[in-house]
């Protein structure tokens, strides 16, 4: 039940990595006007870091998680609704898997 | 748009809501799995706050890494938080900076993309969500280490991730006028990352797909678009 004195500065550590590259950026570049190339770039960030995570997610989980997504990326195209996305993808993947 | 007020931050967090319950149970039951108990659990999932750091920590002490390992992965890996926090930034240059800060704390990839479809942000929005978010982070971490025992498959549930990644992409993907740049940004992201996964996996690969990818969208914005004004 207790906390581990190595544990809790396992975490602390890990923490402070993290908070610093969350943190900064919104503290510092939300002062400054940044050039509109740099603005344009930000844009494309979300996008592409979904399109990364999605990738690296999807090579580790075979033929049913392939076809869950195929089948969420259609239903979050037609309904515009994460939630029903997340329940059905699962639903599916739970069906395949 | 409907007032940007905490309440309506935390409606707009809903479907987050319902991920982190299936990827946080999994993630309680992978971290009891390595050892962990319900106190460090809760200590974890509050305080790192990062769903793939936390199984990260889980399944690399379970390996018997030692910590200054584990700090530098976890640290590699959360790299990625400097982008979207730089990208938000901007829709929150009316924000005091301890506010900021305070919003920057709970930044994970999936609250990102559901504010960054917003063109301005207010605190009390940004609030809503992240707490949201936050605390049932946190349950679903308590709950899955408490089915630990019990729990069979948690798989189906942690499929609640990459789902979350589809519906968000999409999202995302809609926004996006000129169909070049999205395949751009897209196909060099997915391919960046597919060939990364198979010649040096590591938490770098995140990173590297995101720049390489945000950047070919701006090569196809500036080859397809004719002269346009900026912002």
């Amino acid at each position: 039940m207790d906390i581990r004195p190595e544990i809790l500065v396992l975490v602390l550590a890990c923490a402070l990595v993290t908070v610093l590259p969350r943190v900064l950026p919104l503290v510092v570049l939300a002062r400054v006007q940044l050039p509109a190339l740099v603005m344009d770039w930000l844009r494309y960030v979300p996008l592409s870091v979904l399109a990364a995570l999605l990738t690296l997610e999807l090579m580790g989980t075979g033929l049913a998680g392939l076809i869950a997504i195929a089948a969420a990326l259609a239903i979050a195209w037609a309904s515009g609704s994460l939630l029903g996305t997340v329940v059905a993808g699962v639903a599916l993947f739970r069906l395949l898997a | 748009m409907s007032a940007a007020t905490f309440r309506s931050g935390a409606r707009a967090g809903l479907p987050v809501v319902l991920g982190y319950l299936g990827i946080g149970i999994a993630a309680g039951v992978v971290e009891r799995s390595a050892g962990l108990s319900y106190a460090e659990v809760l200590l974890l999932s509050t305080v790192l706050y990062a769903g793939s750091a936390q199984f990260v920590v889980a399944s690399m002490l379970t390996l018997g890494n030692p910590a200054p390992a584990i700090v530098a992965t976890v640290f590699l890996l959360n790299l990625r938080h400097l982008l979207l926090s730089a990208a938000l930034a901007p829709a929150l240059r009316k924000v005091p900076a301890w506010k900021n800060a305070l919003i920057g704390l709970q930044l994970t990839d999936e609250t990102f993309v559901v504010a960054s479809g917003r063109s301005t942000l207010t605190a009390a929005w940004m609030a809503g969500l992240n707490l949201a978010a936050w605390s049932t982070w946190a349950a679903a971490n308590l709950l899955g280490a408490a089915l630990s025992g019990a729990a069979g498959d948690t798989r189906a549930l942690a499929f609640a991730l990459p789902c979350m990644f589809a519906g968000l992409l999409v999202l995302q993907a809609k926004a996006v006028q000129e169909r070049w740049v999205l395949f751009a940004v897209l196909g060099v992201s997915a391919a960046v990352a597919g060939v990364l996964r198979l010649v040096s996996p590591g938490p770098q690969a995140i990173i590297l797909s995101t720049v390489l990818g945000a950047t070919a969208g701006l090569f196809a914005a500036q080859w397809t678009s004719a002269p346009k004004s900026s912002s």
